[in-house]
This record gives C-alpha cells, structure tokens and sequence, in this order.
C-alpha cells in the first residue's frame, strides 16, 4: 500500500485541543512493499503518526493518502472496510486474558470473515494449521491452546506479531515490536516479520527504540524529533553524527541503558455496586 | 529552659463541631420520624404484645402432613422456575439493549467524539433502559395480573422487564469500566462491532459478566416470593393464602422453606462466583 503524507499535523488523543501537535507538518512518501524504521526519543511522536496511518486518529491538518485514497472523505462503512487492510500492532500486546491463544490469533482474520463465520470460529477454530504456523514462525507452536494469561510478557508480544501474519492487511504498522525481548528473540522476529512483508508486498512501517537493529535490518530509516522528521534516509547513510544529534539529551536511550518504558498497566475494573432491593 | 510553661489543654477543640453535628443530624431525623410515624415503643405495649404471641404462638406446631408438603415442594419447584425463565427473558431483553448502547463498541468514537446519530440512539437506549428498571416488578406484576390473568406468567413477565433493565444497565457499566484496549485495536484494525464484542469485549469481561449475573438469580428468587403476594403463584401466593386463613403453622413452615431457598440460592451462586474467580 502507498502511502503519502502532505504537512500533516496530529495531536495525541488525550491532549487538549490547544496544546501543540504531537507531529508537525510531516511531509512523507512510502513507496508500496516499502520496509522503514521509525526512530527517534521518547516522545518525538512516533506513536501517533502510527496511529494516523492506520487512521485510528484524525489529523490536525495536512492531508493523508493511502493508495492515493483520502480515508477521512470516505464514508464510515467505506473507511471501516479500509482499516481492515491496515494492522496495527499496538506496543501492548491487545489480548484478553482469557482467551486461548489460538483464537487470539485468528482474530487477526476478523475482517475477512463475516459475522457467522466468525462465531463458527469461536466454537471450532476455522484455520489450526494458519494460526500454528503463524506462531511457528515464532517459536510459539506450542502454545497454541495455551491461555492467554499463562504467557509471559515477551511471549504475549510475539502472539501479538504473530497475528500479523493471519491479517487480511497490505500495510502492517508495527509500534515497538522488540520492548519485551532478548537479543536472539528480536533477531528472529524482525527476521520473520520483514521476510513475510517482502513475500507478500506488504508495506511495513515500524518504530523502534533498537537503533542497531533499524539500521541492520531496514533499507529506510526515519528520524524523528519533536515531532518533526529529522531525517529520511537509506540505512547506510544514516551516519553517527545524525544519530547523536537525534539523541541529542536523550543519549542514555541511543545507548540502549535504558529500556524503554512498557507501558503495559493491569487495568483493575471498578467493582460494580451489587444492588438488589 | 525557656519561661513558657505548657499546660495541658483543659477542653478538646473538636468537641463544639461534634456537638452540633450531632444536633443537626438529629433536628434532621425528626421530622422524618413524624412524617412515618416512628413509634417503636407501640410494639411494646401489653395489649400488642398480646396480638403478637397470639400470633406467633399460631405458628406451633408446624403443619407437615404429606399433602401440604407435596404442595409446598410443587410451589417451591415453581418458584424456582418462575426466577430462572424470568431470568432468561430478562437475558433476551438485556443483551441487545446492551449491545446497542455500549460506548466502546462504536466506530465512530475510535478516532474523536462519537457521530451525532449513534449518540443519540445509544443515549435513547439507555433512557428506555431506565424506564424498565425504574418501575418496580411488584408494579409489573400487578399490571400483567390483570393482562395474563393470576398465576406464574404474571411473575415471569415482571422479572423479565425490571431485571431486564438493571441487566442492560450493569451489563453496559461493566463492560464500559473493563478494559478496552483489545476491543478498540480489533474495531480499529477493520472488524465489524459483533465480531469485536465477540473476540474482544467479552472474553475480557466473561467473568464479571456470570458473577454479577448469578447474583441477579438469586434476587430474583428472593423477590419472585414476594411476587406470589399479589397472585402471581409460588411459594409467595402459598403463603398469602395459609395467612389469610390465619393457619400459622402453614405460614411457619413456608417462612422455613423460603429461608432454606433464600440461603441454598446464596450458597450456589457463592459457589459459582469462587469457581469462575
């Protein structure tokens, strides 16, 4: 999928309406089956153009295209069925405790199935060899029918990656895949997930904190810094002055000695008040 | 040494405040006393003592003959009977009433405030909700005697209609106040709202969701009794009878059954809540 950005200004969803945008009049062409690195400090806004390229968010102003579609002109139906050719993969893996894991997966095909398919699923799970396979790829077979909430951190991470893999989507944007793991899970799992992106041609766009593996893995690297590309180049040309300047003040995270913040919350629901007459 | 002597304070500083709260709360109750009538000494004099251990010396012996208790056992059976299908139906009006006015299922809430039409709707399903609950079963019940005629039915229809209220009421704020994380990154990555409520919204909330729904079992037993008063049969309807034929050991006996329901209902949903933890 194509995507084209002409000065566009977004704000985070939680700040007021007169606060500054957490990105600024960002200019950007990815080319479709494209595979780019966002990097840049805490902050810098890499999780919000995440956001407005999977039109989770409304941009401020400035235009967005996909596939030389402007989303927000379309209808809701139309712009739902877009969003089902797009995946984001939040930093927090979205999994409901309970589920098995297997369904957590298929629920990547939601999309593409309709409504009694879907249901089908939940009582016999339509694809067990695609979801193993899927969790295959990442070491993760053996889980299959393991429920969600007896995975550690980095393996929930993975099944969130996994599902991927299942999703009807041309664009998969991908918000710090690597925070929750070792050095040899990252490898393979950003082995894995470029590898299928260029066999499928899909559009990869994923932030990273790990500058290493941006520039050993990514042919595109893009800097971000208050909200505002810093640079937009190939890998090779990413030099250490350009990368001390984007860390400028933040160099504790360009040296990886910080990890950074996951903000994985355990969410306690209020207890309802339990009224009877 | 310095000149000033301490001396300890000869009166507490929070007296006075103490004093008059306790005046203003009282001056408060009094009226609410005259307006109800307040008069706990009556119970106490000799002439309604008298009224009282006639009464209560009727209940002994408890009446146990093999056909009162083949009716009480037949009752009670419909009492139970009575709860659960009410119960049911409650389910059958609740769910969709739910569905329909859940904040976090919608679509065009994902990205800024939710479109005008889904709001309105949402906010009306919610007025309706508020209607069914706010007129007590007894009311109900009272109502569709005169429609459906005495007996079980009446009750049914009653409990269906307020507890279907409370239901999609509590079912909403549960399902609001949980996490909805999941949910939202499935309706953002293209699913329809059932198929997210489906894989998201209630594997997350499944829990609370029985809990809270068993609970509401056991009240419905407790007020499907009071139902009987007013002929809607059951163990309630049973009772009214023994009493106006002044049969004391009839209301005795059915008192212990309805204790024994009341705490049986209490043990198995205590049971059912621990066993879903």
């Amino acid at each position: 999928m194509k995507i084209e950005l002409q000065a566009l200004s977004a704000r985070h969803p939680a700040a007021r309406s007169g606060g500054a945008p957490a990105i600024r009049s960002i200019d950007l062409q990815i080319a479709s089956g494209e595979q780019v690195a966002v990097i840049g400090p805490s902050g810098a806004g890499k999780t919000t153009l995440l956001q407005v390229l999977a039109c989770a968010l409304v941009p401020a102003a400035g235009g967005l295209q996909l596939d030389g579609v402007a989303p927000w002109r379309l209808s809701r139906r139309a712009l739902q069925r877009l969003r089902g050719q797009l995946f984001l993969a939040p930093q927090v893996p979205p999994l409901p405790p309970r589920q098995r894991v297997v369904t957590a997966v298929l629920a990547a095909r939601l999309p593409a199935m309709g409504l009694l398919a879907s249901l089908r699923s939940l009582f016999y799970p339509t694809d067990i060899p695609g979801a193993f396979d899927a969790l295959d790829r990442f070491d993760l077979a053996e889980k299959l029918f393991e429920r969600v909430d007896r995975l550690s951190g980095g393996e929930r991470q993975r099944v969130g990656l996994a599902r991927a893999l299942l999703a009807p989507a041309r664009l998969w944007l991908i918000d710090e895949p690597l925070s929750a793991l070792d050095p040899t899970r990252s490898r393979q799992a950003i082995d894995t997930l470029l590898g299928n992106a260029r066999e499928r041609g899909v559009t990869l766009v994923a932030t990273l904190h790990q500058v290493d593996v941006a520039l050993a893995h990514f042919p595109r690297v893009i800097g971000l810094r208050d909200g505002e590309v810093a640079f937009d180049l190939p890998a090779e040309q990413v030099t250490r002055e350009r990368l001390a300047a984007l860390y400028d003040q933040f160099e504790h995270e360009l040296r990886g000695e910080v990890t950074p913040p996951s903000p994985i919350e355990v969410v306690t629901p209020q207890p309802v008040v339990m009224h009877c007459r | 040494m310095s000149t000033t002597v301490l001396r300890a304070p000869n009166r507490d500083p929070a007296w006075l405040g103490r004093v008059f709260w306790i005046g203003a709360l009282l001056a408060l109750l009094w009226p609410l006393g005259v307006a109800t009538e307040f008069k706990p000494w009556v119970l106490v004099e000799p002439r309604n003592l008298k009224v009282t251990a006639q009464f209560l010396s009727g209940f002994w012996p408890l009446t146990l003959n093999a056909e009162f208790m083949g009716l009480v056992l037949r009752e009670t059976w419909r009492t139970v009977a009575m709860a659960t299908a009410g119960l049911t139906l409650a389910l059958v009006v609740a769910i969709p009433f739910t569905l329909l006015s859940n904040r976090v299922l919608s679509i065009s809430a994902l990205a800024g405030p939710m479109a005008r039409g889904p709001a309105w709707l949402r906010q009306s399903v919610r007025w309706l909700l508020v209607f069914l609950r706010s007129i007590p079963e007894l009311v109900w019940a009272l109502v569709f005697v005169r429609v459906v005629g005495l007996g079980p039915t009446a009750g049914v229809l009653a409990i269906a209609l307020t507890y279907g209220g409370m239901l999609g009421k509590v079912y909403g704020e549960i399902l609001e106040s949980g996490e909805t994380h999941t949910t939202q990154n499935l309706l953002r990555n293209g699913s329809g709202r059932l198929q997210a409520f489906f894989y998201g919204l209630l594997p997350t909330n499944a829990a609370e969701l029985t809990s809270y729904t068993v609970y509401r079992w056991e009240c419905a037993i407790r007020s499907s009794v009071v139902l009987g008063f007013v002929g809607a049969g059951g163990l309630g309807q049973q009772m009214d009878n023994s009493m106006k034929m002044f049969n004391g050991g009839e209301v005795a006996t059915l008192l212990l059954v309805f204790i024994a329901l009341v705490a049986l209902a209490d043990q198995v949903s205590a049971w059912l809540r621990k066993s879903l933890g």
